[in-house]
């Protein structure tokens, strides 16, 4: 194994910058640390090698006109996001194939700061689950127990930093699907705010919740990636067009001292694991030995969140996904000259999509229908406008909010497979962050049973930045008691 | 039996509901930057947003929604402070998402109307047609079916897709109930689209065409029995492509229903297609069951909130009406009513002012396009508009008969020559030699030998019987092949006869 994959996107920049190693060494390390462990882990659909070493002898070449803090440094992106001429699946079999026109805003902004694209992460199907075990590619494991499941959707996102196979990745955060892999991986997963980071080219679950953000297993790599990818775009109405906030700025200061943290009373007790809570409850008394002032604060309304969840997200997917009909792209099945246009679209849609699909589109379908509107989707809007309200109530008495980020740690593959509301109830505590659209990281807070622990701050709005005050703080401490990102503690993967 | 139309109208009152599409003439498509011209080559003016890509997101056209205030501020609408977009979901191939954005209980204008004028039996008399809302949407695409004998999807060995008209932006147009028209319905929905038209053509928002397909009309018609006070079912007649159409479709399904309800039938609630040729309506989707559409607000766009001093911007510098417009060149023309109506009737006020700011002379202009043009258009059943010569070609015949280079008659052949694709209006003289014959020593031997041809006739005129000289005159025209300016030779011909 070589050392260069051990190391954090930063150091990797800085050595790029004073050309001590080349952008192509970095690639090719991780390349090779893909082809040595994928096999077990499968945390990617498609590695592109040959684009990812061209783009990093581009990067060598350019070496010299940049300013990109991130300049040849290679990433992990998930498949759920458009890069022109790379496969790309969103974990269905219906978009097998299908190889984009067009680079999503992301990809632009990351292609233009001279990150180097190594592949498309694995994810449960359009990214509708929190295990990964819905990808019709077959399940990604957790590298610190490879019978375990390593969160969901962005399961394959967490695990290739985890598996060090890529020092920075992309995920996309609808419940949780950042955040919880992040937790149950030991790594560093930020939801921005709604509208921070653009979504063009983002193939959309849910179109209000749905927002892409930085991974990485370090807080400053993470903001890093942040800055890079956040900003305004044209192409996307719902982009904020406003500043955006200084996160790496925040990374470095990682200070706390006068700040005022809340914990979510509803995000805690009963379903929440012991080793959870204690991992909690130590990192609420580094953050109070750092001058915080821990507040508790009660969010009522968050306990509607998951039902709310479940009705508007589901809702928009029905709506999103009827595009996939054979017609223009992908999987086609049945077109043998005897059958009419809609035989083709069903026969298609029938073999394309998995089960939690369907679940949901069928889900979706009836909440929208004439006579049940009102009382579903219409209601869920309303639980939205509250749960919001809970956010703006709490944010008038604290800077940000806290709450571990899954009730457990990571699960067995195959233990909640036939129990969907189980599964979902994996994402209690990050549901109610994409419903209000606020910003919201997870950062290890520590091992219980081996496993890793997730602790969730939550910012206001266009906040961003608090995050990183918080999470570089904590993380600060307790990467001196660890000696080191919680990361390196994973036991060597055993090849299989 | 079928009942005729009058017996229609002296048992059931008909209630009409317009909806009419608009194609706007933005530079761009409604929510990304593509091309919409007309008649490119299929799927060349395509990106991932109006193809509908994975991933890809709409943004909205403003020129688009400008155009739409304009509209909704032409017809009296209250603009909506917030409207929001929604999508109406349902499956079919030439749409991309299989949703269409549209608007839905939050559209950008409502409660507007436009005054209409038809003439009754009592005169001309106003109908208020109220506009309950006026909303935005994009278009499809469009299918082609290719073999089976019909071009309907059924039967159709396979069909070709072109989203060249995907996304390009629709405003919709949508009346309440119009109802108290009695048998003047089919003239008051013609004057409602031909006002309608013009608004929008005066507002320079939209092409207009409604061969093709720029501006298409649905209309919604039912009977109930005079006095019941109830609303019958109603048909919904898509297809419409012209205002002549317009008129007979109406008029068509207004019998269709009648005959229904008079056999103790019930109208069916469905859409119809017209048929061009016959006149007839094809029943299409059955509506009984309301198709659901899960209509739920766009979360990839923003509510438009235009803000109030851009709208009073917009809402001073709309163009003049074209009523008000009208009234100024009856004004300036000096035309009687009966006329000014016959011209609003024909469509010919554009084409009369056009002419006559091409030099011509009102009365002049009005005659040729209320005439011989109209007589030329009637008979090959286009508009007026469509008929083959344009104002330029008039003013240029106006001013050749000014000249003394056309008779009249010669002026008739030139217009239809013009008409039949010949040429413009020199060009036509030239090829086919027109030209008044003004050498008067070869008239005045063809006067001479006519006088010489009838003697009898001659002398009556000598003796004072100018009526007579009608046959003499007659024959010098035949002499001349139609070529002589009737006047002159009159004149001539009185004077060689003691008589001028």
């Amino acid at each position: 194994m070589s050392d260069l994959i051990k190391k954090s996107a930063s150091e990797l920049a800085a050595l790029i910058a004073r050309k001590e190693v080349s952008s192509r060494e970095v690639t090719q390390a991780h390349l090779d640390q893909i082809s040595q462990t994928d096999s077990l882990i499968h945390a990617f659909l498609h590695v592109d090698s040959e684009g990812a070493l061209t783009q990093a002898e581009m990067a060598d070449k350019n070496q010299n006109s940049t300013k990109s803090p991130l300049h040849g440094v290679p990433l992990a992106l998930k498949d759920v996001l458009a890069q022109k001429g790379i496969p790309t699946t969103c974990g269905s079999k219906i978009l097998e194939g299908w190889r984009p026109p067009y680079d999503a805003t992301v990809v632009t902004k990351l292609k233009d700061a001279g990150v180097v694209i190594l592949g498309k992460t694995n994810m449960d199907e359009f990214a509708m689950g929190s295990s990964t075990e819905n990808s019709a590619y077959g399940p990604t494991r957790n590298p610190w127990d490879t019978d375990r499941i390593p969160g969901g959707s962005g399961g394959g996102s967490a695990a290739a930093l985890a598996a060090f196979q890529a020092p920075l990745a992309i995920g996309t955060d609808t419940g949780g699907s950042i955040r919880q892999p992040a937790a149950v991986t030991g790594t560093v997963g930020v939801k921005p705010t709604y509208g921070g980071v653009s979504r063009y080219g983002l193939v959309a679950f849910s179109s209000s919740l749905d927002q892409a953000g930085p991974c990485a297993r370090t807080v400053l790599d993470t903001a890093l990636l942040h800055q890079v990818i956040a900003g305004h775009d044209p192409k996307d109405a719902t982009s904020i067009n406003a500043p955006v906030p200084d996160v790496v700025a925040a990374a470095q200061r990682a200070d706390v001292k006068g700040m005022k943290i809340g914990v979510v009373k509803e995000l805690s007790g009963e379903g929440y694991e012991k080793g959870v809570a204690e991992r909690f409850a130590e990192s609420l008394a580094i953050l109070e030995s750092q001058g915080a002032e821990i507040i508790e604060v009660s969010c009522p309304n968050f306990t509607f969140a998951l039902g709310a969840y479940y009705l508007i997200a589901p809702s928009e997917a029905s709506s999103n996904l009827a595009r996939f009909d054979a017609m223009r792209y992908g999987l086609r099945i049945g077109d043998d000259g005897t059958k009419s246009a809609e035989e083709v679209m069903s026969l298609t849609r029938d073999a394309g999509f998995g089960d939690e699909v369907k679940r949901r589109i069928i889900l979706g379908t009836y909440a929208l229908s004439a006579g049940y509107y009102d009382a579903f989707y219409g209601s869920a809007q309303k639980v939205r406008t509250l749960i919001t309200r809970d956010f703006a109530a709490a944010y008038s008495k604290v800077d940000v909010l806290v709450s571990p980020t899954t009730p457990t740690v990571a699960f067995k593959i195959g233990e909640k497979s036939n129990d969907p509301v189980a599964m979902y109830l994996s994402d209690v505590a990050t549901i109610p962050v994409n419903l209000a659209g606020v910003a919201s990281m997870s950062l290890p807070a520590g091992l219980s049973d081996g496993l890793p622990v997730g602790f969730q701050i939550i910012a206001p709005a266009m906040k961003d930045d608090r995050l990183y005050l918080v999470g570089g703080a904590l993380e600060r401490e307790l990467s001196a008691k660890w000696n080191g990102p919680l990361t390196h503690q994973i036991p060597d993967l055993v090849l299989r | 039996m079928a009942l005729t139309y009058e017996e229609v109208v002296a048992k059931y009152e008909p209630s009409l509901g317009l909806e009419v599409h608009v194609e706007l003439n933005t530079q761009t498509k409604m929510f990304c930057g593509c091309a919409t011209e007309f008649g490119a080559a299929p799927n060349t003016q395509t990106c991932p947003v109006c193809l509908g890509m994975p991933g890809a997101l709409p943004v909205v056209n403003e020129k688009a929604i400008e155009s739409t205030i304009r509209i909704g501020l032409a017809l009296n609408c209250a603009i909506t402070p917030k409207s929001r977009f929604a999508r109406k979901n349902y499956f079919y191939p030439d749409m991309p998402k299989n949703f269409q954005i549209s608007q839905y209980d939050e559209p950008i204008c409502t409660n507007g109307y436009l005054d209409v004028e038809v003439e009754t039996d009592e005169g001309s008399k106003t109908f208020r047609i109220e506009i309950e809302r006026v909303h935005m949407e994009e278009d499809t695409g469009k299918s082609l079916h290719v073999g089976g004998a019909t071009g309907r999807i059924h039967g159709a060995e396979y069909s070709l897709l072109d989203y060249n008209r995907a996304g390009i932006p629709l405003v919709e147009i949508v009346t309440k109930v119009v109802s108290g028209t009695g048998k003047y319905a089919p003239e008051v929905a013609k004057a409602y689209v031909k006002e309608l038209r013009d608004i929008l053509r005066s507002l320079g928002v939209s092409d207009v065409k409604m061969e093709q397909g720029s501006l298409r009309c649905d209309a919604n018609v039912s009977l109930a029995p005079i006095g019941s006070g109830k609303l019958g079912t109603r048909s919904e007649t898509k297809n419409v492509n012209s205002l002549r159409s317009v008129e007979r479709a109406v008029r068509g399904e207004m019998i269709r229903h009648a005959g229904l309800l008079d056999k103790g039938e019930r109208v069916i609630q469905e859409t119809r297609h017209f048929q061009e040729d016959t006149g007839a309506t094809r029943s299409g989707r059955s509506k009984e069951q309301a198709e659901d559409y899960r209509y739920f607000p766009e979360p990839d766009l923003t509510p438009v909130a235009p803000d109030a001093p851009w709208i009073e911007q917009l809402r001073s510098d709309l163009p003049e009406k074209p009523s008000v417009r009208r009234a100024r060149l009856q004004e300036q023309w000096q035309v009687p009513d009966k006329e000014m109506a016959a011209m609003v009737n024909a469509g010919a006020v554009d084409l009369v002012e056009e002419t006559v700011a091409l030099g011509a002379d009102p009365t002049k202009a009005r005659g040729w396009w209320l005439g011989e043009i109209s007589r030329l258009a009637n008979e090959a059943e286009v508009e007026l508009n469509a008929a083959g010569i344009s104002p330029k070609d008039v003013a240029r015949i106006v001013e050749l008969i000014g000249a003394g280079e056309l008779t009249d008659k010669l002026a008739r052949q030139v217009v239809a020559s013009v008409i039949a694709g010949e040429g413009d209006p020199d060009s036509v003289i030239a090829i086919k030699g027109i030209k008044v014959v003004s050498d008067e020593s070869s008239l005045i031997a063809a006067i001479e030998k006519a006088i010489a041809a009838q003697p009898e006739t001659a002398e009556k005129v000598r003796n004072g019987h100018l009526p007579a000289a009608g046959a003499l005159i007659g024959a010098v025209m035949k002499e001349t092949k139609g070529q002589a300016d009737a006047a002159r030779v009159r004149e001539l011909l009185l004077g060689l006869l003691g008589q001028a």
